[in-house]
Formats: C-alpha cells, sequence, structure tokens
C-alpha cells in the first residue's frame, strides 16, 4: 500500500501512464508536458490500489476542464480499471469467457446468502431467478449485489464473442433488452405502493419513482462497465481506446449525436453562451478608442493655453447588427437549428434586433416565441412544435420556403441586417429559387449560409448548397458547438 | 516542508472532524496539493462549499485563512503590494535637505510598504491558508498576477527584489466558471470540481449542520433536492439552499414533507420564478406525468 520504493514499480506504471496521457492527447483533451509531469509526480504520493483517489489524483493534475471529465473517465477505466486483482479476466487463463465469472462472482459476494453459492455461482439460475434477484436488488439498493447482476447478465445476455468487431453499444442493447429495465421500474413502484399502509400521494411516488430510476442508473452503468471491461480484455488496451473514444461536448456532432450526447450538449450550451456573452460584452467595453473627439479636444485645449495637448476620443459605439435567422427544422437538421436559435437568442443583446424564422417546405416566423421569455430552452421547444412550417408535405424545400419569406418578410431587409441561413440545402429535387438569394444579398448588409454538414457531403445527392452560396457572402461549416461559437464571436 | 497529512483517509477524517464532509475526490486533492506543493483550483456550481472547503482546510491545520476577494479592476496594488506615500512623504519632508540616496534607500524599504494579501501570505511566519477567490472575476491581464506566487510562491518588489515565501502555503483558488480561466493559470494548479453531492452526502451533511433534524426528514428533504435538480432549470438549488430548507423545515415543526409543505416552501430553494413554477408544476402535476411515461 505504501509507495516509499516508487523506483522499484516506476517503470511499467510510467510507460502505461505515458500510453494513457498520449490516448488523452488523442481524445482531443490538452494535456500539457508540465502536467504530463505533475501526473507522473502525483502518482507516486498514491498508491495505485486505491483506485478512486488515484483516478482523482490524475483527474486533478490532467484535466483542467469538467466538460472533459466524461471523456478522462473512459480512458481511465480503459487503461486502469481493469489492472486491479478482482478484474482478473480468464481468458487469459482459459482462453474464453466462460470461466471468469466464478472468480468475479465469489470476489464480489462474500457470504451475500446466496441460493447456490460454491464455484457454480448464479451461472446455474434460472433466468426467472435472476429476474427475481435484480428485482430485489433494485428494491433494496443492494449495491454490491447489483454490480454481481450486472456481470452476470452481461455473461448472459449479451452474447459476446472474442474478436467479433462489434461495438460495445450493440451488447449494451442486448443485454438491457433481455433485463426489461421499464418492465421492472412498473414492478418495482407497485410493490412499494402495497407495501406502504396507506395509499402514497402523487409527490411520494415521484420520490420513490427517481429513488429507482437512480439505482437503475447505477445498474446500467455497472453494465456498460462490464462490457468495456470484457472488450479490453478481448482487444487490448490501444484498440479499445480507440473505439471507445467519446468526442468532447464541443466536438460532438450536432447531426448524428445519439441521444445521450444530445442532453449532455444542452447543459453545454449553457455555460457556453454565458461564457461568449461576458466575453463579448468586455470586449465592446475594452474596446479601442474611436475617432477623435473634435469638440472635446478643443474645449480641453483651453486649459494648455488654446494647444491640443491632450487629445480627446469618442467612445467607440460599434453599430449593433440587426440579425435574421432562417433556419430549417426538417428532421436531419432540427437539433442544429435549435442550438445555434438557442445560442443567438443567448447573446441577443449583443444585437440590436433578432427575428426568427423556421421552415420545412412552408415558412414561418417565429420571433413571438422568444419574447419576453426567460427560459430560452422552452422558447425553442414551442418552436418546434407550434410552428406552421409545413406546406405540402413536410419536405424540406428551400425554394418555396425562400419565395414565402421574400414575399412576406423581404422589405424588412435592410443594410443593418445580417441574414443567417441555416440548413443542409437538402431540396428533395424542388426548384432553388436561388435568385432570391442573390436579391437578398443586395438588400441586406451581410447573409451567411451554415451548413451543419460535413464540407466533403455538399453539392452531393440533392444537395445543392454551392448554387445558394455563390450569392452569399460566405458559407460555413458548422457541425459542432466550438465552430458554431467561433461563428457567432466572427458575427458580433 | 513538513506533511501534515499521513493519507487520503486521514485527510477524510480531519476535514469531518472540522464539519466539512469531504468525498474522495476532493479528500485527495487536498492531500496531493500538499505534497506536490501545488495550488488547487476549485470550479463548480455557486454554493457547493468551495470557499468552505478553503475555511475548513484552514481550521483543520489550524492555519490562519488569508482571502483575496477578487473582482473586476484588481490590481496590484490591491492584491500584491503598495508603497505607503504619505509615509514616504512625511520621511521626505521631516529629514529635510539630507542625502538624497540614503533618503531613497530608506524610504523603499519594509518600513513603508503596506502588504496586501498575497504578499503577506508569501511573508508569512505562521502556518497559513491563501484562499483567492473567484478568481475568475479578474481579466485576464490580471491573472498574470498570481502566476509568479502560484508557480514559485515568490513576490518580486522591483526596489526591494525578490520576496520568497517563508514556508509553501497551502493556496485554493476558487471559480465560478463565468469565463475560461488562462492555460498559464491552469497549468499551474490542480483541478478539483466539486459538484451537487450525491444522495448519501446531501443527506450527511444536512444531518451534520443541521443538528436538530430528524434522519427521515433528512433522507426525504435530500431526496426532494434531488429530485428537484434533474428537471431542467436556470440555477438548480445548492447546498446551503439545501440547509436553509432543512431549517426552515425545522423552525416550522414539519415532520414529514409533502407536495403542499413543498409546494409552500420551494422559494427557499429556487430564486428564478420560472424556476419555482416548473417545480411547482412538477409536484402537482405528477400524475399527469407519470401516465405520461407509462404509455
Amino acid at each position: 500500500m505504501t509507495v516509499t520504493e516508487p523506483e522499484l514499480e516506476n517503470s511499467p506504471l510510467l510507460e502505461l501512464l505515458g500510453g494513457f496521457i498520449i490516448e488523452l492527447r488523442e481524445a482531443g483533451l490538452p494535456v500539457s508536458l508540465t502536467e504530463n509531469l505533475d501526473a507522473m509526480e502525483a502518482v507516486t504520493h498514491i498508491p495505485l490500489e486505491d483506485r478512486e483517489s488515484f483516478k482523482y489524483a490524475l483527474g486533478a493534475t490532467l484535466v483542467k476542464n469538467h466538460t472533459h471529465w466524461k471523456a478522462f473517465e473512459v480512458v481511465f477505466e480503459v487503461y486502469f480499471s481493469m489492472r486491479g486483482e478482482e478484474y482478473i479476466i480468464g481468458s487469459e487463463a482459459e482462453g474464453e469467457f466462460s470461466g471468469e465469472d466464478q472468480e468475479g462472482d465469489e470476489s464480489a459476494l462474500p457470504g451475500q446468502g446466496q441460493p447456490q453459492g460454491g464455484g457454480g455461482g448464479m451461472q446455474s439460475l434460472t433466468p426467472e431467478q435472476l429476474a427475481e434477484m435484480l428485482f430485489k436488488a433494485l428494491l433494496n439498493g443492494d449495491m454490491a449485489m447489483l454490480s454481481a447482476l450486472a456481470r452476470q447478465a452481461v455473461l448472459r445476455f449479451a452474447g459476446m464473442e472474442p474478436g467479433r468487431p462489434v461495438g460495445g453499444t450493440y451488447y449494451l442493447y442486448r443485454t438491457l433488452r433481455n433485463l426489461d429495465l421499464d418492465g421492472v421500474l412498473e414492478k418495482l413502484m407497485e410493490e412499494t405502493k402495497s407495501q406502504t399502509s396507506q395509499p402514497m400521494s402523487q409527490f411520494e411516488e415521484r420520490l420513490e419513482r427517481d429513488e429507482f430510476l437512480d439505482r437503475i442508473e447505477k445498474l446500467k452503468a455497472e453494465v456498460e462497465a462490464e462490457i468495456r471491461r470484457r472488450l479490453v480484455a478481448d482487444r487490448g488496451v490501444e484498440a479499445m481506446a480507440r473505439t471507445l473514444r467519446k468526442p468532447l461536448p464541443e466536438d460532438v456532432d450536432f447531426m448524428h449525436a445519439s441521444r445521450e450526447e444530445m442532453s449532455e450538449l444542452r447543459k453545454a450550451i449553457y455555460p457556453l453562451t454565458r461564457k461568449l456573452a461576458v466575453r463579448l460584452a468586455r470586449k465592446r467595453r475594452h474596446g479601442r478608442k474611436g475617432p477623435l473627439d473634435f469638440r472635446n479636444t478643443i474645449r480641453h485645449s483651453l486649459s494648455y493655453g488654446g494647444v491640443p495637448a491632450e487629445p480627446k476620443f469618442r467612445f467607440p459605439r460599434p453599430a449593433k447588427p440587426e440579425i435574421m435567422v432562417v433556419a430549417d427544422i426538417s428532421g436531419s437538421v432540427a437539433s442544429f437549428a435549435r442550438f445555434t436559435l438557442h445560442l443567438v437568442y443567448a447573446i441577443s443583446n449583443q444585437f440590436s434586433k433578432v427575428r426568427s424564422f423556421v421552415f420545412i417546405d412552408g415558412l414561418d416566423e417565429v420571433t413571438r416565441f422568444f419574447e419576453g421569455v426567460e427560459d430560452i430552452g422552452e422558447a425553442v421547444h414551442r418552436v418546434n412544435t407550434e410552428a406552421d412550417v409545413v406546406w405540402v408535405d413536410g419536405h424540406s424545400d428551400y425554394g418555396h420556403a425562400f419565395d414565402v419569406f421574400w414575399e412576406k418578410f423581404g422589405r424588412d431587409l435592410n443594410p443593418k441586417t445580417t441574414v443567417l441561413i441555416l440548413g443542409d440545402a437538402r431540396n428533395n429535387y424542388h426548384a432553388s429559387q436561388a435568385w432570391i438569394i442573390q436579391e437578398m444579398k443586395k438588400k441586406a448588409r451581410k447573409v451567411y449560409w451554415l451548413n451543419p454538414e460535413p464540407r466533403a457531403y455538399w453539392d452531393t445527392g440533392d444537395s445543392i448548397v454551392g448554387e445558394y452560396t455563390t450569392h452569399t457572402d460566405g458559407c460555413y461549416e458548422v457541425r459542432n458547438l466550438r465552430q458554431l461559437e467561433s461563428f457567432v464571436e466572427k458575427l458580433v | 516542508m513538513e506533511n501534515h497529512f499521513e493519507d487520503v483517509t486521514g485527510v477524510r477524517a480531519s476535514l469531518s472532524d472540522v464539519n466539512y464532509l469531504a468525498d474522495d475526490g476532493i479528500a485527495g486533492i487536498v492531500y496531493l496539493a500538499e505534497r506536490l506543493g501545488k495550488p488547487i483550483l476549485v470550479e463548480g456550481p455557486a454554493g457547493t462549499g468551495k470557499t468552505q472547503l478553503a475555511k475548513s482546510v484552514a481550521e483543520m491545520t489550524d492555519a490562519r485563512l488569508i482571502r483575496l476577494q477578487c473582482y473586476e479592476g484588481l490590481d496590484e496594488s490591491k492584491a500584491l503590494y503598495e508603497w505607503n506615500y504619505k509615509k514616504q512623504l512625511l520621511r521626505i519632508q521631516a529629514e529635510g535637505a539630507g542625502d538624497w540616496n540614503e533618503i531613497e534607500d530608506d524610504i523603499f524599504s519594509e518600513d513603508f510598504l503596506l502588504t496586501r494579501p498575497l504578499l503577506e501570505a508569501i511573508r508569512a511566519e505562521d502556518r497559513v491558508v491563501l484562499l483567492i477567490d473567484e478568481v475568475d472575476r479578474v481579466e485576464v491581464e490580471t491573472e498574470a498576477l498570481l502566476l509568479e506566487i502560484l508557480s514559485d510562491y515568490q513576490v518580486s518588489i522591483p526596489e526591494l527584489g525578490t520576496v520568497e515565501a517563508n514556508q509553501v502555503p497551502l493556496v485554493f483558488l476558487t471559480s465560478n466558471a463565468t469565463r475560461e480561466l488562462s492555460e498559464a493559470l491552469k497549468r499551474r494548479c490542480l483541478y478539483l470540481y466539486i459538484d451537487y453531492p450525491d444522495l448519501e452526502r446531501e443527506r450527511e451533511i444536512v444531518l451534520s449542520k443541521v443538528p436538530e433534524i430528524d434522519e427521515n426528514l433528512a433522507d426525504q428533504v435530500a431526496r426532494i433536492v434531488r429530485s428537484i435538480r434533474q428537471l431542467d432549470l436556470k440555477k438548480s438549488p445548492s447546498v446551503s439552499e439545501t440547509l436553509d430548507w432543512a431549517r426552515t423545515l425545522v423552525l416550522l415543526g414539519i415532520s414529514k414533507v409533502d407536495a403542499d409543505t413543498a409546494t409552500e416552501t420551494v422559494n427557499i430553494l429556487l430564486k428564478y420564478r420560472t424556476d419555482i413554477e416548473k417545480a411547482i408544476k412538477e409536484f402537482a402535476d405528477s400524475p399527469d406525468g407519470l401516465s405520461d411515461e407509462e404509455e
């Protein structure tokens, strides 16, 4: 447990740490040389056996941004978590998966009062018995039992085969499908209800439900960890680290984000907008001096006997642009539009006026949803559910949408307006009406197009982004928060 | 420097002696900070005990807490040191026509130096804990002031030379993350993120800080707060707000929280009108919410 002779165990550990840090950098975390050295020093103070502290020690020296913590955790787990005694996987000894659960179960279940006990462990249980045990463990919040059950469930249901090139998500899905956790939750609720003497109020019921959901989340995490552990044993650390690598929230692709990543993104956007707003406000305040204030200079020159010794400058008052956001909210690009609207409204005090329009094949102004609301997320949600954007069939028709925009709102464009058009320009082979963009550009200050597709896909298939963007002042690829943030900053 | 902490569990235990319930991460990083002689940058939502951690560590090590509250416009003369101009002026006048070189040496000596928190922490003879609070409020340029002290524990004064620390103080920087701190600053620190505590820890915190509360109520309080934090709110309830709420419930003589009590007192937990409305709706609407999920 002590680390009095670090030299003795240093070299393999340092080697491992080296690989670990390379992987962190690959995953996009900025790890500097000093941080690397700090980490190496830190680990000599913390025993490797104390896994939690070890993890936090590495985290504290290497990860300086909380949003990167998730990515760090995954890499850590791959590199270090599987190395403890209790995780020794039988594959080295037996060469296949069947052997290791016994060791695993025994060490995880010391005296749990197993009906079978002994070497057979849980393997001899029928699925019904297993489900029953899972139910009880969840009901009582028995964490040790839950993690043992998670291992058993993976072993039984995931159907993992060595060398099979399938990702962890597939196995996770297979395991969870067999556990039927939604059904279990309902059963748990019924059980609790029947146990209490007087009927539960809705409020109490809700609290109970949250508690069970929390336990189920923990179970899922255990299952996921177990799958990872097995995959690492099968394929080796480096290969697994690569496949499991999770993009940092600011690098998650809007169009291909999973549900989980989406909720991460939603959480990330609040601090992002706040930081952006602070930064922009500061930039405005500390901006360079404005042009010479002739009148003021002359007035002050009187105290120097008419010599303009102290030039005075006007305060800079850069004009705030007016913004019109025209966003495609059809299925594939909806989330992109959502984030952009969110960001634009969050910093709307940087603009003199913000108006927003959404379309699929029809177009609707949605500025009203944002007026006087405190909660931008709520407003964005209303845009998606209440706006009247379907004209014929609900498939993107940029041409018609621009037609409507031009007809109804074209006269509102003026030399102060900046127009942002959001969309992938996948027009389902309708007429493009690109002349409208050309006209818009003549009347507006700037017209920008933001495309959430990778640049390589532009103008392939039914994408006609090139046709439109010849008339705009710029077309930007905006696939993730990082790109969105840098665009918005440039805009202001 | 002498090490005060034996190991991580020791830190955790002594922190809990001074009524600060740390988790493994917090205790581990405090331990590591002393071992490595590095400052700790503490980030996290408001009201999760960032400042309290520094205070508690000071209390636990019997050290004096020196606090520098940051704000926009903070400068050298408020953070590091300042020359006492008035006293210097008096000295010059009192001397009259003396030898100028002598006077100059004299007025730029330590007698005329006003120490500000950072220099004070460096020069302290006794054991100190330096707390640089809300460091994200200063401008990026001002951060540079801190760099020398954070990495080398010294302050350079042009007229006097370099003042080095007698002992390496434990330094805490806190930030509410309203802006990204500079790389240079982050690189010099250990990073600790204090999030809202989990259910068990929050319950323990409530129990230890509100001793007159009974266990069931504390459990209920922690659960309700957890449920509220899961809502999509502008500002989730902080630990200090949880404690306020628990105290209120005790004062009102409530032993069991039901939907009505929660609705009536939720304004202690939440400070935005929209958040309060959302929470109340959530308390009242649960039948609908549930049936939605079942479908």
